[in-house]
């Protein structure tokens, strides 16, 4: 029945009667615990390295290395694939997210499609390549499609296949958020069907729509695995340029590098993160 | 036809139209919304439904609104059939039971936007919506979204884009229910001031007795998805048309009594039928406790019409005194003042005025409280 109650926005468990000795703040412990040594401490780590050289002394310099040529093709790669796959990925599942939530809502297709975008929204990696590669790579079962191997597009379309799961779960509260009132006021009011999406549904969408499609870009940027099995030979975006300066054997001064590239990509996730969080707090204002 | 309700005041003001819903059903699988209603307002007129929950209300508003089709049944507003016009082509104004306003525009967005729709200028919109605010008494508020709004005010501004169109019909559905006490009596008193200045023909639902009676030139009262009575509040309080009406509109005593010619006898007392042609024999009779007066009673006697006052319930300018007759407990609604002098514990001696009653229909002779 309540399969998103969870994901609605503001939702917040209810306070179950709280002991009067243990102070509020107490079980956010293991919370603040896990940030700290799973966000916080390797991001520390990250950015300290990147400001250092190889024997321990404060270098800015190395810093410098983003506004290299080589590494900047390096990161628009990155960002061609992440726009394309989240574009696609954020088009095609709002549509289907639409679909699904004009439906009955305690209905089994909502269900079905709320639990397979689930999975699916977690298939990438290694096993979404293979299954690709095994239907259209060179000895592909359907076809041996060429096109498979252009980046950005082929690879983009593969993403699109985890990103779309993702953008129905992460719109379908925004959706579900659009109340039945609205539209049959603005249809009293003499709205047509269009007027009432260009003025009132289209607007009220919106923020969520971006913040979901950043998100989505967000998740692009850090899915490493599919598009190293897909084409480990090139070097196409960082995550791959991380990994290969990581495991080449040519010296200490690599990590130094890897650590820089990783810098950039987290002064990108941050960027992307802080639009999704007010674009989210815009959203959830009207859509309660 | 005539209609009386029409303000014609001068040659800006707009008569209203008249609406006609003939034989008009709607079904959800097998609970029956709407039973084949009739029901014609008249132009300028508000006529307000009342019913319990689930009695077809809202169907009613959303089937003239257009939000819904009938499966059965005809709708004309003015002589033209609109049974299956769209919602959008229909020209009425709606204010929802839950608040509806746009989130992501201002008040005053939120009132032109009916007018933005029928491409009206800016500026000449603009000014539109802030007369309606005005009208609503909320033009200092025009510049805030919603949920800056309480929820009055919000629907007040609802009612304002309702009106802001100048719509052929109003229709109301609870816009008061989710306010309190105070601001919904002035709300309501503020919907038929603007309604008798405009002159649209109004459906006002509600499931709030005391709101009907106030504000509408007829009610009508709902049951299962039918019209058990349309009449002037003041028929549908006096002269209920079944013991529906009776107990649904105000508090009523269900008293025995022996029906015989014009009249009933309660306990000994003979009160006119509303009815005449009420068949003879054993009865319930029902008695409205404002027909009920109490004096206090020393005597010590006992009979049928004495006996003690179990509870006061203050209810403001008046007071409900509950008293306990021996084999039934009665309602009496006295003056706060009048039930003062009887608190609980004091023998009373009961006079039932003599106003014309309704015998119910089912189980008689059966004396409930
Ligand atoms: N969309 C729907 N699907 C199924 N049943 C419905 C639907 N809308 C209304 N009903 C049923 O139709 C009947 C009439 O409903 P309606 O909303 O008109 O009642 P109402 O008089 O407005 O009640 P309330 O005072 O509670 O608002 C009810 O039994 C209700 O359960
Ligand atoms: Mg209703």
């Amino acid at each position: 029945m309540a399969v998103v109650a969870t994901t609605e926005p503001g939702a917040r468990p209810a306070r179950a009667g709280r002991r009067a000795s243990i102070p509020g703040w107490v079980g956010t412990v293991p919370f603040l615990a896990y940030v700290g040594v799973f966000l916080l401490l390797p991001t520390g780590i990250v950015i300290v390295d990147a400001l250092k050289n190889p024997s321990g002394a404060w270098q800015f310099s190395s810093v410098t290395e983003l506004g290299n040529p080589l590494v900047r093709t390096y990161f628009i790669g990155s960002l061609k694939l992440c726009l394309i796959s989240s574009v696609i990925g954020a088009v095609f599942g709002a549509i289907l997210a639409y679909a699904v939530a004009s439906g009955n809502p305690d209905g089994v297709v909502r269900r079905l499609y709320l639990a397979a975008s689930g999975v699916l929204a977690q298939f990438g990696g290694i096993t979404l390549a293979f299954a690709f590669l095994t239907l259209l790579g060179p000895v592909g079962l359907l076809a041996h499609a060429s096109w498979f191997y252009d980046f950005p597009w082929g690879i983009a379309l593969i993403y699109a296949y985890f990103e779309i799961p993702l953008m129905v779960l992460v719109f379908m509260p925004a959706i579900d958020g659009l109340k039945v009132q609205w539209r049959e006021a603005s249809e009293n009011l003499g709205a047509s069907a269009w007027q009432y999406w260009r003025h009132v549904g289209g607007p009220l969408l919106a923020p969520a729509f971006i913040g979901s499609t950043l998100l989505l870009f967000a998740n692009a940027l850090s899915a490493f695995a599919t598009i190293e099995a897909w084409e480990s030979q090139i070097a196409y975006i960082v995550p791959q340029q991380i990994s290969i300066s990581l495991s080449s054997e040519v010296g200490l001064s690599n990590i130094n590098y890897a650590d820089v590239l990783a810098l950039g990509m987290m002064v990108m996730v941050a960027i992307i993160m802080t639009g999704y969080a007010l674009l989210q707090r815009r959203a959830s204002r009207w859509l309660r | 036809m005539t209609s009386p309700m029409t303000r014609t005041q001068d040659g800006t003001a707009r008569a209203g139209v008249e609406v006609r819903m003939d034989g008009l059903s709607r079904h959800y699988g097998p609970v029956v919304a709407l039973d084949k209603l009739d029901l014609t307002v008249q132009a300028g007129e508000l006529i307000a439904l009342l019913g319990p929950s689930g009695c077809g209300k809202t169907t009613t508003l959303r089937l003239v609104a257009g939000l819904e089709d009938a499966d059965a049944g005809r709708i004309t507003v003015g002589g033209k059939d609109i049974t299956h016009l769209s919602a959008s082509k229909r020209d009425m104004g709606m204010v929802f039971q839950a608040y509806s306003l746009f989130p992501h525009m201002t008040a005053r967005q939120n009132v032109a936007f009916g007018l933005r729709l029928r491409r009206i200028a800016a500026a000449t919109r603009d000014k539109r919506a802030i007369e309606m605010l005005e009208l609503v008494g909320l033009s200092t508020q025009a510049d805030r979204y919603p949920h800056q709004l309480s929820g009055g005010q919000q629907q007040r501004v609802a009612l304002a884009r309702a009106l802001a169109i100048e719509p052929q019909v109003l229709l109301l559905d609870e816009p008061l229910s989710a306010l309190d006490a105070k601001v919904r009596a002035q709300l309501r008193d503020e919907i038929r001031r603007i309604q008798l200045e405009v002159g649209t023909t109004t459906l006002f639902v509600t499931h709030d007795q005391e709101e009907a009676l106030a504000i509408a030139d007829r009610v009508g009262v709902m049951k299962d998805g039918r019209l058990e009575q349309l009449a002037p509040p003041t028929d549908v309080y006096s002269r209920p048309a079944t013991s529906f009406v009776a107990e649904f509109v105000g508090l009523t005593n269900r008293l025995a009594g022996t029906v015989s010619g014009q009249t009933v006898t309660v306990r000994g007392r003979d009160l006119p039928l509303v009815d005449p042609s009420t068949p003879a024999g054993p009865a319930t009779a029902l008695v409205r406790p404002e027909a009920v007066t109490l004096a206090s009673d020393s005597t010590g006697d006992s009979g049928p019409l004495v006996g003690t006052v179990i509870a006061v319930t203050f209810l403001g300018a008046t007071s409900r005194v509950t008293v306990d007759l021996g084999d039934t407990t009665i309602l009496a609604q006295l003056t706060t003042a009048d039930a003062a002098e009887l608190p609980a514990g004091s023998r009373v001696a009961l006079t039932i005025r003599p106003d014309p009653v309704l015998v119910s229909a089912d189980s008689p002779a059966l004396s409930e409280a």
